[in-house]
């Protein structure tokens, strides 16, 4: 069972600082990796720095978990996944550490993550990101979630994305957006 | 755009990993046995028909500073209004509309715990409408995509 959290996660450090090359780094590649053959030499000339030391703080980042992964990412809504569904459950405090990384493990969740309740307003404590080609699809996933989370499920809902209104890379300057 | 198979095991060799090294299309050609200049091809134009949104790092927003998934419900009429000053706030990188009564879904990010704060009470005071500030407790999947079913979406 390996399951992270903000406080404590092995290998990784908590707050790793970044300094300013990080950051030029990070701000540089948000749209992606120069697609040429030593993309580090192309990042190293546009920003003045080598290309070993690039690919150095790459490596680092990515030690440190700063960087999750390296990867060409699918853009699902373009592949035919046309409905995204946020599923959200009530889940008994005692049980969600376990169930939790049961249903992270399922193949078709691709976010799964505890948040806090707001009760009266919000009672649902386990997001699970689900992806279908309909809404059927959606909710037959669902409907294998349910089965995992049993009695120690109270409630839950599917919550569709009916319009992406901004969706950016990450923004690291002091100043905001 | 018709994806090939070279194509669908692109992404669903890379869309978990590919390795941090000096030459990494280099070695995807070899995984692939094709040339490394057919790869960076390949890359570009399943790029430039938006099949992949970008080949290059994913960062974990908490560990390169503090960020949080919020919700608002924005009455109807005025969800647009709503939408358009999230989108403006400092940090705000994703801003989803959902169907509930919570109908506006956004992640703020900021360079730490403090500034994170204010700028979702900022928020918060600018919209007149309370917040559903969810943090995130805990991880139970890291993210890596998951398998696409090539044939049920053929």
């Amino acid at each position: 069972m390996s399951v992270s959290t903000l406080k404590s996660d092995a290998p990784h450090v908590d707050n790793y600082v970044l300094c300013d090359r990080d950051r030029q780094l990070i701000l540089a590649t948000q749209g992606g990796l120069p697609l040429v053959p030593d993309p580090w030499q192309a990042l190293g000339q546009q920003l003045g720095m080598p290309a070993d030391e690039v690919l150095a703080r790459f490596q680092r980042m990515q030690e440190m978990g700063v960087v999750r992964r390296v990867a060409a990412v699918p853009n699902h809504y373009r592949l035919g996944y046309r409905f995204n569904g946020m599923t959200v459950w009530d889940v008994k405090d005692e049980a969600i550490g376990r169930l939790g990384q049961l249903v992270g493990n399922l193949p078709f969740v691709s976010h799964c993550y505890r948040r806090p309740r707001h009760l009266p307003y919000w009672s649902y404590n386990l997001f699970a990101m689900v992806h279908g080609t309909s809404r059927e699809e959606v909710e037959k996933k669902a409907g294998l979630i349910r089965d995992v989370l049993g009695e120690d499920c109270h409630g839950n809902t599917i919550l569709y994305s009916s319009a992406i209104l901004k969706k950016t890379g990450l923004r690291l300057k002091k100043d905001g957006s | 755009m018709r994806l090939d198979t070279t194509d669908k095991q692109l992404i669903n060799l890379y869309q978990r990993d590919l390795s941090v090294c000096e030459r990494p299309y280099q070695e995807m050609a070899r995984r692939l046995d094709i040339p490394e200049e057919e790869v960076i091809d390949r890359l570009q134009s399943l790029r430039n028909h938006h099949v992949i949104s970008r080949v290059g790092p994913v960062f974990e927003h908490h560990r390169a500073g503090a960020s949080i998934l919020a919700a608002v419900a924005a009455p109807p009429e005025q969800q647009d209004l709503v939408a358009a000053r999230i989108n403006r706030a400092p940090g705000v990188n994703h801003n989803y509309a959902r169907e509930h009564t919570y109908n506006l879904w956004f992640v703020m990010t900021a360079p730490d715990e403090d500034t994170l704060d204010e700028r979702l009470d900022e928020l918060e005071h600018q919209l007149r409408l309370p917040m559903l500030r969810l943090p995130m407790v805990a991880q139970y999947h890291i993210d890596l995509g998951f398998d696409i079913d090539w044939e049920a979406l053929a």
